[in-house]
């Protein structure tokens, strides 16, 4: 068990944080202490997701539960963390990844395992590869001329590079939310829309949907009356809340998010980072930020890549220092670099 | 541009006046001669517009719009230039538009940039957009012969000729407003589970059509004006009928001016000036539409 | 589709393996579609190669009749008379008259109109003189043509400045074509100009130097290949210009010793050939080809240059 220490700067985030601590809670009360996370999922998910889903969710709780007895549960936004499993299980698997873009190898030998319904941040200086790695468990670096991934990366086992796999589904399984804010010149309802359309999903009621989606991003009682006005009207937290809603609608089982407050004010950050924790119930999320407070407060498990130059050719390579939970990454790193980086010292 | 360190004796930060550094004898000469060379060529603009209208104002009548050629000029008008016209731009619009922007997709969404034959494409499009006018006139002319075609001053001849030449223009332009589309629209729209064609169909097309208008609005207006290839296929004739079909013979308002001012009497040339001033207005009017377009329906990043 | 939407759940655990698999759509009507697409691409190319057919086929048979040096090199030209003669020299001097002509008009005029809508002008300014320039560009040349057959020859030539020369001019045509081409040189100059980095100017200004020194000796330097494309094309556009020089020029073929002379270019001789009513495979119907075919290759040459112009102004920033 972590020292609870490392949990109190996120209670001390702001009032909303609060609530989502306090929310986690209640949850946690009416529970048997095996259940918050995943039953608290299921209820999120609506009659239009599927419960066998929630069967297997709810047996890997148990089992880490069963594993861990006597567990406490700190009423802090990462409360859940403190459920966490020793190593995730690896619902996207990294191993040997190397992303070349033509002759460049931005990232070498890449071995991570995510787990299941957790928030894991990627982090390290700039030119490290992580957001190029991000791009690679989804397959939108195919979108990029001359991009290459080598090794294996697997989504519940399943290798999402073999050649028969469609990567268009790939991307509907995992979605992404990008640095800026990118809604479509369309109205609110179409961004949302959008995604179940072109995916062809079985919908019985568009609108219900829709505001399904919005209600989960937290933006539904903000937009419900303008709903076909251009979403181009609408802030840039906003904004972006509303790409989190157009990902969701398309019932995705993994979120990648690119350094998703980036282009935010603080007070939009803060609503993201709260919104990250809500989704934590039903969703898995990857996140790459350039921000260590970011990463402490939302992240579940956190990784650490910085750049290394070749010794022959000086070419700069991603590369993964160090993988641990949050707290051992902020509180007792292993690596020296990944200390420095922690520490202010380098990066 | 304009902040220059004062040597002089007045304090730094007090400039002695706006332009300081700007205003050396040599400066001002040059800002003359680049102001004189705008004005020269909105000068010659200007003269060419009120020559024409000068010229053409009396025979500006209904006349013009329902007279046939005829080989007094008192009795001459240009009504089946004006129908050949509108045919041979309508069928043009209809064959090129759809065939320059498919092509403009592929090569800007589809197209591998690295393989060697798209490049071979690009290039192509490139040499084409500067292959003189006259030559798509020889490639028609040949075209039409080959086929057997007898009769090549035929309006699906002429607009084969205009097609094949304003094709690489609506090329270029539905690249460039392709390419206006921010590829963050792509990829929100991929990572979102659609395919590559959804993307272009539902999001990158409707947000370039505003772009695509304008420039096939502005490719026709040049085939509008262009009387070169026309006139290889022999489209300089006498009609004394309505052109009322795609093989029917026509001849159009660029060849009609061309016909009367290389005729010696007075009379014709003022009929030509009339047609030209007819030929500008509808110009302006499809530039005007095309500007309207661009900025009333274009989306803002 | 097979998907774990419909069958599993998103959260199927991770050794289950189960219905992951990735298998989409078959998107057939897609490939069609893209298919059609490229098709549309390749049609481009098909043009091209049906210009390079259309053009070598006919004027291979006129050259089995006139050998090609004749051609090329002879310095009379005479296809319709009875004592024949095909060589190309007279309507090659003509083409480079107008061109030449053109270009002293267009280039001094197009860059220093580039250098003040990019150097001097404020965006709002430049926002309302740019456009009234390229009207020059929409103008029909065969409107060109009769401005410069009765006003530039008729009126200000003959009548006000009483200079001896006849109905036509290579002079007219080529100022009248020169400010036609105006907006083209002046447009892609500007381009040019304009991705010259903000830094070189701020550097050059920093150094006390006021704008006509940083535009004559940081711009102009820095943007000289876009420029040299921009005159290139210009050249591409004053050979391949038809209906100023069919009107304005004269339709006599003889080697033009003079600006105030008259002369058939190589775009004049094909349009008025034309109007004649010459039979498919005849001698005469083969000349139009073999001029065009030699047209085509000059403006090819010329593009490809300046083709290569550009590219090096693209990779220099």
């Amino acid at each position: 068990m972590t020292d609870p220490t490392t949990t109190t700067p996120a209670t001390t985030q702001g009032s909303s944080h609060a609530a989502a601590a306090s929310a986690g809670a209640t949850s946690t009360g009416t529970g048997t202490g095996a259940t918050p996370a995943s039953e608290s999922g299921i209820d999120g998910m609506g009659p239009n997701n599927t419960s066998p889903t929630a069967d297997s969710n709810l047996t890997d709780g148990a089992d880490i539960l069963h594993q861990q007895p006597g567990m406490t549960v700190h009423l802090t936004g990462r409360a859940a963390s403190e459920a966490l499993p020793e190593k995730p299980n690896g619902i996207i698997r990294c191993e040997d990844v190397n992303v070349y873009y033509g002759n460049f190898r931005a990232v070498t030998g890449v071995n991570l395992d995510f787990g299941f319904n957790e928030i894991t941040a990627l982090i390290g200086p700039s030119g490290c590869g992580k957001s190029t790695l991000l791009r690679s468990l989804n397959r939108m670096n195919d979108l990029v001329e001359g991009a290459r991934v080598e090794g294996k990366v697997t989504f519940q086992g399943a290798d999402m590079y073999a050649p028969e796999v469609d990567a268009i589904e790939v991307r509907r399984r995992i979605g992404m939310v990008f640095q800026k804010p990118n809604p479509f010149p369309k109205s609110i309802y179409d961004n949302i829309a959008y995604g179940p359309r072109v995916t062809g999903m079985k919908v019985s009621s568009m609108d219900d949907l829709v505001e399904e989606a919005l209600t989960k991003a937290a933006l539904w009682t903000e937009v419900k009356d303008k709903l076909k006005q251009s979403a181009f009207g609408l802030s840039g937290g906003q904004q972006q809340r509303l790409c989190i809603a157009r990902t969701i609608a398309v019932k995705p089982d993994v979120i990648l998010m690119d350094e998703p407050c980036s282009a935010l004010d603080p007070i939009a950050t803060v609503r993201i980072e709260d919104l990250m924790h809500d989704l934590r119930k039903e969703y898995t999320i990857v996140i790459v930020t350039h921000n260590m407070q970011q990463a402490a407060r939302v992240a579940d498990r956190t990784a650490f890549f910085t750049a290394l130059a070749d010794e022959g050719t000086g070419d700069r390579t991603g590369v993964l220092v160090e993988y641990a939970k949050t707290s051992k990454i902020f509180e007792s790193p292993d690596d020296q670099r990944t200390e420095d980086y922690i520490s202010g010292r380098f990066g | 541009m304009t902040s220059i360190i004062d040597r002089g004796t007045t304090p730094l930060g007090h400039r002695r006046s706006k332009f300081s550094g700007e205003r050396t004898p040599r400066a001002l000469i040059f800002l003359v001669l680049i102001w004189a060379c705008l004005a020269f060529s909105f000068l010659f603009l200007l003269i060419l517009i009120v020559t024409t209208f000068i010229d053409g104002a009396d025979r500006f009548t209904l006349s013009l719009f329902t007279e046939y050629p005829a080989s007094s000029p008192d009795r001459a008008g240009a009504r089946p230039a004006i129908i050949g016209s509108a045919w041979v731009i309508g069928t043009t619009a209809v064959l090129t538009i759809p065939l320059g922007v498919a092509a403009a997709i592929h090569l800007e969404e589809f197209a591998d940039k690295r393989k060697w034959y798209n490049r071979v494409i690009e290039l192509n499009v490139q040499n084409l957009a500067a292959v003189p006018a006259i030559v798509y006139g020889l490639l028609a002319l040949a075209v039409l012969s080959f086929l057997g075609v007898q009769n090549k001053n035929i309006v699906i001849g002429g607009a084969l000729a205009l097609g094949l030449l304003i094709l690489p223009v609506i090329i270029i332009s539905t690249r460039e407003a392709i390419r206006s589309v921010p590829i963050e629209i792509r990829q929100g729209s991929m990572a979102l589970g659609a395919s590559k064609w959804q993307t272009v169909w539902r999001q990158v097309l409707p947000a370039s059509v505003p772009g695509i208008a304008t420039g096939s609005i502005l490719a026709l207006s040049r085939a509008l004006g262009e009387a070169a290839p026309l006139l290889v296929l022999g489209a300089l004739v006498f009609l004394s009928f309505d052109p009322n079909g795609l093989l029917s013979g026509f001849t159009t308002m660029p060849i009609q001016i061309f016909d009367w001012t290389s005729r010696p009497q007075a009379g014709f040339q003022e009929l030509a000036a009339a047609t030209s001033i007819l030929l500008l207005g509808l110009l302006v009017i499809m530039n005007g539409l095309a500007i309207f377009i661009r900025n009333r329906f274009q989306t803002r990043w | 589709m097979t998907l774990v939407k419909e069958s599993g759940g998103p959260a199927s655990a991770p050794g289950r393996q189960a219905q992951t698999q990735f298998k989409g759509r078959k998107r057939y009507g897609e490939l069609i579609i893209i298919t059609v697409l490229r098709s549309a691409a390749i049609l481009t190319v098909l043009t091209t190669i049906g210009i390079v057919l259309a053009l070598l086929i006919p004027a291979l048979g006129f050259f089995q009749q006139v050998p090609v040096t004749d051609f090329l090199f002879g310095d009379r030209w005479a296809p319709r008379f009875a004592d024949a003669s095909f060589g190309v020299i007279p309507l090659i001097t003509a083409t480079i008259w107008t061109t030449c002509i053109a270009l002293l008009v267009a280039i001094p005029i197009g860059l220093g109109a580039a250098v003040l809508l990019s150097e001097y002008a404020k965006p709002g300014l430049r926002k309302v003189l740019k456009p009234i320039l390229e009207i020059l560009a929409g103008v029909p040349t065969v409107v060109y043509g009769y401005f410069a057959l009765t006003f530039v020859q008729g009126t200000i030539f003959r009548d006000w400045l009483k200079l001896e020369t006849g109905a036509f001019s290579v002079l007219a045509a080529g100022l009248v074509m020169g400010v036609m081409i105006v907006p083209t040189i002046a447009s892609i100059s500007e381009d040019a100009m304009n991705a010259v980095p903000q830094s070189l100017r701020q550097g050059s200004a920093a150094l006390g130097a006021n704008r006509m020194q940083t535009s004559i000796r940081v711009v102009f330097p820095a943007a000289l290949s876009g420029i040299v494309a921009a005159v290139v094309l210009g050249v591409s556009r004053a050979i391949g210009e038809t209906m100023i020089v069919a009107l304005a020029a004269g339709n006599q073929a003889r080697i033009v010793g003079g600006p105030l002379e008259e002369g058939q270019t190589m775009t004049g001789f094909i349009a008025n050939a034309a109007l004649g009513d010459s039979r498919v495979g005849s001698l005469e119907y083969d000349t139009l080809f073999a001029v065009g075919l030699l047209l085509f290759f000059v403006t090819l040459l010329i593009n490809f240059i300046s083709i290569q112009f550009v590219r090096r102004f693209r990779e220099e920033y």
